[in-house]
């Protein structure tokens, strides 16, 4: 990796200051200067303004719903996503490649496809809305189906970081430990799980990124009931819809800065897996 | 304090001892565990996409499909991928060849930059070009004067997709050309080659692979994106609906069964795209086996 105070390579391959000119260029056009526009467009507002825009009652409550949900989506998909990427690596059972590319679906379907498709199942009369209802479990238009949604988004993302990790894994070291008397559970908690913990952790902040700005699969199953059921992008967009656009962008900014952050803490976790992987090999 | 050789199991006829293997019945409770997880988050909701396109049968499935809105959203859905796949296409192999073959100060940085549209919330994407073009944006009022629309058209529709798809392909590239190094490209130049001949003739054979996997993704969130385009498209119906919004206006409309027709369209697309991107995976893994102990890894 580049280190600041090396002397830099020189390369004897043609292009640099074509290729490089034209990426900060499109860059810049794309997606650096429409950004800063959201950003310009707050500062428009004073200080109390922003404050007032972002704080009101329906706001936090969405941003306690979109938290919240992305959060618990995160906690199932951390967990779940681990077990499948186990399963997918150490065991051999029929359709497993099959079961392996599907994994990717949230990926590649459409999100309004996907919040209808769960809306269908999970509504009352759903295949599985019907089962759950004569529980008394009500899904489909409440906070429970904006966590469905949430959970669908992001479940791509554990699997895929912890599944190369697991591949890696020296058996030798389980051997190790097993020989040494620890129990397989023991020999899981102390051996596998820290060598995992930050791809684990990676997926999880990933899931997490993903579902806070995930739109188009929970409007439609979370019937998006202000202060009950409206995850934070609806009330942007509410906003945009009334031409209140400092208010939305006042809340952009927000979720923009948390996403951000985010991005950060994603950041920092790579680089703690790739130190921690290349000081034990 | 235990014997240790004692723990060991005899082996069983494999080449590891039995203790680094679950018990047969911890290892079914967990592929009973993730297979249900993925059948109920999975398997559930896209069967029930074709379920419910069919359910009033293929007369009405396929009226719904060849009807004049449906077909001029698959066309404007076609065209928006169209731009913004090529354009996108091309900044990824300009963004690689710059990072992956040269060193240069704030490299890190540039590489996050890039990344960055991912970790934009789709409803964002939209407004940031709504504060720019609309008609109370910064160049909302030259734009009327000069009787040109970017909201609410279809420039919007492309920009707005072009933003959600910007890192597809050159965060697939990045890697794979670090990876590869710069020695061929170098041989090529003393031999005599020009730059675009060893661009053309050495670099792109070696990365086709990573570029078809990059566009493959691009392509399908192109033509799937929901949020970001329906900020900026305005539904009018037959002008600058795409697919994913006539599913949701007709949703909307009750017309269940057409929207999901036209949903299963789209989850054709993700299927291709999966199946595609398993064959690429597939043959990368074997060139990679072949040809050198490390290389490229998604």
């Amino acid at each position: 990796m580049y280190v600041s105070n090396v002397p830099l390579r020189r390369s004897v391959l043609p292009g640099f200051g074509l290729a490089l000119g034209y990426t900060l260029l499109y860059l810049s056009l794309i997606v650096l200067i429409p950004l800063s526009a959201a950003f310009l467009k707050t500062a428009s507002l004073t200080w109390t303004q922003f404050l007032g825009a972002v704080t009101t009652e329906r706001a936090i409550a969405s941003y306690q719903l979109t938290f919240g949900a992305s959060l618990a989506g995160a906690i199932i998909n951390a967990t779940f996503g681990l077990i499948v990427a186990w399963v997918l690596v150490r065991y051999s059972f029929p359709g497993k490649r099959l079961i392996d590319g599907l994994v990717d679906l949230p990926f590649a379907l459409p999100t309004a496809v996907a919040g209808i498709a769960l809306t269908a199942i999970y509504a009352e009369a759903g295949w599985l809305g019907k089962p759950l209802a004569a529980l008394g479990i009500k899904v489909a238009f409440t906070p429970l189906g904006v966590l469905v949604a949430l959970t669908f988004i992001g479940l791509p993302f554990v699997v895929r970081t912890v599944q190369p990790v697991l591949q890696d894994l020296e058996r030798e070291l389980e051997e190790a430990a097993a020989s040494l008397g620890a129990s397989r559970w023991q020999t899981f908690v102390r051996v596998i799980l820290p060598y995992i913990l930050p791809a684990l952790l990676t997926g999880f902040a990933l899931a997490f990124a993903r579902a806070i700005g995930e739109y188009g699969s929970v409007i439609f199953i979370a019937g998006n009931l202000p202060l009950k059921t409206e995850i934070t992008p609806l009330l942007i967009m509410t906003k945009l819809e009334q031409y209140d656009y400092a208010g939305a962008t006042a809340l952009a900014v927000v979720m923009l800065v948390a996403s951000f952050l985010l991005l950060l803490a994603v950041n920092l976790l790579q680089w703690w897996a790739a130190r921690r992987s290349g000081a034990e090999v | 304090m235990s014997a240790p050789a004692a723990v060991l199991a005899p082996p069983m006829g494999g080449v590891r001892p039995r203790v680094v293997d679950e018990s047969r019945l911890v290892q079914w409770l967990l592929i009973g565990t993730a297979l249900s997880f993925l059948t109920f988050f999975l398997l559930v909701p896209l069967a029930a996409v074709f379920y419910e396109a069919l359910r009033k049968g293929a007369q009405a499935y396929f009226s719904a499909l060849i009807e004049p809105d449906a077909l001029a959203a698959i066309k404007l859905t076609l065209l928006t991928a169209a731009i913004a796949v090529p354009a996108n296409l091309v900044f990824g192999v300009a963004a690689a060849w710059a990072i992956a073959k040269f060193d240069f100060r704030g490299k890190q940085v540039l590489i996050t930059l890039i990344d960055l549209p991912f970790s934009v919330s789709p409803v964002i994407s939209g407004l940031i070009y709504v504060l720019i073009f609309g008609a109370q944006g910064v160049l909302g009022p030259w734009l009327a004067a000069h009787d040109m629309k970017v909201i609410f058209a279809v420039p919007g529709i492309v920009l707005a997709t072009i933003f959600v798809t910007f890192p597809f392909v050159a965060r697939e590239l990045i890697p794979l050309m670090q990876a590869q190094g710069n020695e061929e490209e170098e041989a090529a130049l003393t031999l005599g080659a020009s730059g675009w001949q060893t661009f053309w003739r050495v670099t792109l054979p070696n990365i086709k692979w990573g570029l078809l996997y990059g566009v493959i993704l691009c392509n399908a969130r192109a033509m799937g994106e929901f949020g970001a385009v329906s900020v900026v498209s305005g539904h009018i119906r037959g002008e600058t609906n795409t697919l994913p919004l006539h599913v949701e206006i007709l949703y909307n409309e009750y017309q269940s069964a057409a929207a999901f027709a036209v949903a299963s369209l789209l989850a054709l697309l993700a299927l291709v795209t999966l199946g595609l991107k398993s064959v690429i995976e597939w043959r990368t893994r074997r060139e990679r086996a072949v040809l050198s102990p490390e290389g490229p890894q998604l």
